[in-house]
């Protein structure tokens, strides 16, 4: 069904579709419109679930580790400083294998205090055993949270599912989107059965002291379990488009890329923006295209150099940082580019951190210089005045 | 999924961990003669290692008990004796 | 008619490895076993989870999750939720437990939303007044002058500076069903007051007093007796709070606190100092005064 709807009430909206049976969130901005949206809809009889409202984030993300473990679908939503205080949490689900799926409404970290959107947040996480999807626009957005479900609890699977979705960009923007009707998602999304639960006719007990004769086994395991997950994500998103009838979710998206010199890596909402820029360029013949990685986590090595293996110039840009190292995914892509072979140029780009207006300028400032070769991460955007002594 | 990535213990398996080599001075003993069956030495042990059925029949399971002496302390008829650990019972 | 000794009966199995005479093993089989099978356990990070549930062995009878140390009672929350939504509930004890520092320290928190939100779970914290696991620090519990690692005796310091947080009080002002103290040393009253906490809906509030024999520095066959004396002096009430109203108070003939301190070495400072050992006194003091201990 077509219908005109702001992000966050689309993801509330499709997360109550999906029938989780304990919520928990903690109110933090850009998150609150959806966990608002799904307490209206149980409040109004739409949405049979428990809604518990915590004094915490870290106690949001322990709630649904709770309720998780006990065999139920769960879901739970946050942002910036919050991701940050579940942290240690988030560590702790993914480590006891509960398909918990999370909305990380992407927003920068403090000091100094922002709203508004960068990356930052989500990437202190992503060492932590949870699968990462990054949705470019409110459709995927929609669409990756279902997926999010189906891989989670895949019985192959049985990890945690992070959807980062651009704080402000995508949560409070409007836009056309196809939503799938609760038939459809009933079919494709069969009711959560768990590997093991708490369950006093099989009294197991969950979250053992792992000493080291067996710790290093239950990391190799998630390593293994997130190879395996690549394949699984490209079937669960096929046959879901199938469904639906358009292609979505997946790897990674390449886009005018087959023939192209210079790519930029990106995630999340600017991805749109360099397509635009990149029909604009292709006009005037320039061999541009963008790649968009949907799925940062397992990072899809594959996929990701049989995109840029060709290309001579490759500029990833990204909405994050490692302070004193160059940012993630650069460091992940020039480490994938020099293992297997392919040499382009590969540089570092840094724009949008807290909320800062990217314009196609920018973006063609990137395709500009990506042939220059730089030692460090260049910072696109920055007003040289306020870095005056 | 690979089954070491999900720890779970099955349980009381813990039945598999002989504690009992733990002790090094003293074990109960059980002398089996003013008992009344009051099951104050079964309640109070930290390792629930104490079983009986009736006045006189109480006795520790070496394997898991660790000395430590709670049920001789607290036994009213003072039929518990903690001995030293190479004397026979 | 003979009662039935059998230790299979506990839900809480042998081989653990906690210490000779641990008094928080004792409550915890108690606790447990009193619960019955149709319980589900959320434990903090401490002690009582290291010693019973090292992979890939677990001493528990009863389904039994440990996620973190502050988290305990929101984990329980959200198990608690789970059963409800599948209309479980009624058929379930739901029980979330750690240690004074899980619970008075750093998961205060997570158990005054547990409380404020009505959950229906018992909390019971397992008090041994001091950070154990990680070798005797001083937590919010720790009793005035007690010496730990972290509240060492020196020349210029008897040992911790301040008195145990009011826990009990705390739980009680979120306006719970019930919230009580009791004591290892006297189990049968642990057991009825187990057993009344878990007959009523809705969040309960249960803090054990449990000698550690490491810690506190006694022998191991002193457990019950020196936890016996923390009552019998005054210095540990054992009382039952309903909605917010005082209903019990166990009454003593009052022992002088020195019979207490002298089986410890963590007080033996205490003994040798008679300003500290006034302290003390007015501790046990305000305790029989507040809830009209004395027989």
């Amino acid at each position: 069904m077509k219908k005109f709807v702001e992000g966050s009430h689309a993801i509330a909206e499709v997360i109550a579709k999906c029938r989780p049976g304990v919520i928990s969130a903690y109110p933090i901005t850009p998150q609150t419109h959806i966990v608002e949206g799904l307490a209206k809809l149980i409040a109004d009889g739409e949405l049979e679930a428990e809604f518990i409202n915590v004094e915490s984030e870290h106690s949001a993300a322990s709630v649904v580790l709770g309720g998780s473990a006990a065999g139920v679908r769960t879901y739970t939503a946050t942002s910036s400083q919050g991701l940050l205080l579940m942290a240690e949490v988030i560590f702790n689900i993914a480590g006891m294998r509960l398909p918990v799926v999370l909305t990380c409404a992407n927003r920068a970290v403090s000091a100094p205090i922002n709203i508004w959107n960068d990356h930052q947040d989500s990437m202190t996480v992503r060492d932590s055993g949870w699968i990462h999807f990054y949705a470019e626009n409110i459709q995927e957005a929609i669409d990756l949270h279902i997926i999010a479900y189906k891989v989670a609890e895949d019985k192959r699977i049985s990890l945690p599912v992070l959807v980062g979705i651009d704080g402000y960009v995508l949560t409070h923007a409007f836009e056309v989107v196809d939503m799938p009707e609760q038939e459809l998602i009933d079919k494709f999304l069969p009711k959560f059965e768990p590997i093991v639960h708490l369950d006093p006719d099989n009294p197991v007990s969950m979250g053992l002291l792992g000493a080291p004769d067996v710790y290093i086994e239950t990391r190799y395991a998630i390593e293994k379990t997130m190879q395996d997950a690549l394949s699984v994500i490209e079937d669960v998103s096929e046959e879901y488009s199938n469904l639906v009838g358009r292609k979505t979710g997946g790897l990674v998206e390449g886009y005018r890329i087959e023939d192209a010199e210079k790519i930029i890596v990106a995630i999340g909402s600017i991805v749109g923006s360099i397509k635009d820029v990149v029909d604009e360029l292709r006009e005037k013949g320039e061999k541009v295209g963008v790649l968009k990685i949907v799925t940062y986590r397992p990072f899809p090595k594959e996929a990701v150099y049989e995109a840029l293996k060709n290309a001579k110039y490759v500029a990833v840009a990204e909405k994050a940082v490692s302070l004193g190292a160059d940012s993630p995914i650069f460091s992940e892509i020039a480490a994938l580019m020099y293992k297997k072979g392919a040499r382009p140029l590969i540089n570092s780009f840094t724009i949008g951190l807290g909320g800062r207006d990217i314009s196609p300028a920018q973006i063609k400032q990137i395709f500009a210089d990506m042939d220059k070769d730089e030692p460090n991460t260049r910072y696109i955007g920055l007003n040289e005045k306020l870095l005056e002594a | 999924m690979y089954p070491i990535g999900l720890l779970v213990g099955r349980p009381g398996s813990s039945m598999d961990n002989k504690t009992g080599s733990w002790r090094s001075d003293k074990k109960p003993k059980f002398l089996q003669k003013d008992c009344i069956a009051c099951n104050m030495c079964f309640e109070v042990c930290p390792e629930g290692c104490i079983s009986g059925n009736g006045k006189n029949t109480y006795i520790a399971d070496y394997d898991y008990c660790k000395g430590c002496g709670l049920c001789a302390y607290v036994c009213p008829k003072k039929d518990i004796e903690m001995i030293d650990e190479g004397e026979e019972l | 008619m003979a009662v039935v000794a059998d230790p299979k009966q506990n839900l809480f199995a042998s081989g653990h490895t906690a210490c000779a005479g641990c008094g928080q093993a004792i409550a915890a089989k108690i606790v447990a076993t009193v619960s019955g099978k149709k319980t589900v356990i959320a434990n903090a990070t401490g002690c009582l989870e290291v010693f019973t549930t090292k992979a890939p062995q677990t001493a528990w009878r009863v389904a039994w999750v440990h996620s973190l140390f502050e988290n305990a009672a929101a984990v329980a929350s959200g198990v608690e939720a789970a059963m409800r939504y599948l209309g479980k509930i009624d058929e379930v004890n739901v029980i979330a437990q750690g240690g004074d520092g899980g619970t008075a320290d750093i998961g205060m928190g997570s158990l005054s939303g547990m409380l404020e939100r009505g959950h229906d779970i018992l909390y019971v914290c397992y008090d041994n007044e001091a950070y154990m696991n990680t070798g005797i620090q001083r937590s919010g519990l720790t009793p005035l002058d007690s010496n730990t690692t972290t509240s060492p005796v020196g020349k210029r310091s008897r040992g911790n500076p301040r008195p145990k947080k009011p826990l009990l009080e705390i739980a009680v002002a979120h306006n719970i069903s019930y919230a009580a103290s009791a004591s290892v040393a006297f189990l049968p009253d642990l057991k009825k007051k187990v057993e009344k906490a878990l007959s009523y809906k809705g969040p309960k509030f249960l803090q054990v007093h449990v000698p550690c024999p490491l810690g506190w520095r006694h022998d191991s066959s002193l457990t019950i007796e020196i936890a016996k004396l923390a009552v019998e002096t005054g210095l540990y009430p054992l009382v039952e709070y309903e909605y917010g109203k005082l209903i019990s108070v166990r009454k003593i003939k009052v022992k002088p606190v020195e019979e207490y301190l002298k089986l410890q070495g963590r007080f033996r400072h205490v003994l040798k100092d008679e300003e500290a050992l006034n302290q003390v006194r007015e501790v046990a003091k305000a305790n029989i005064e507040r809830y009209g201990l004395a027989l």
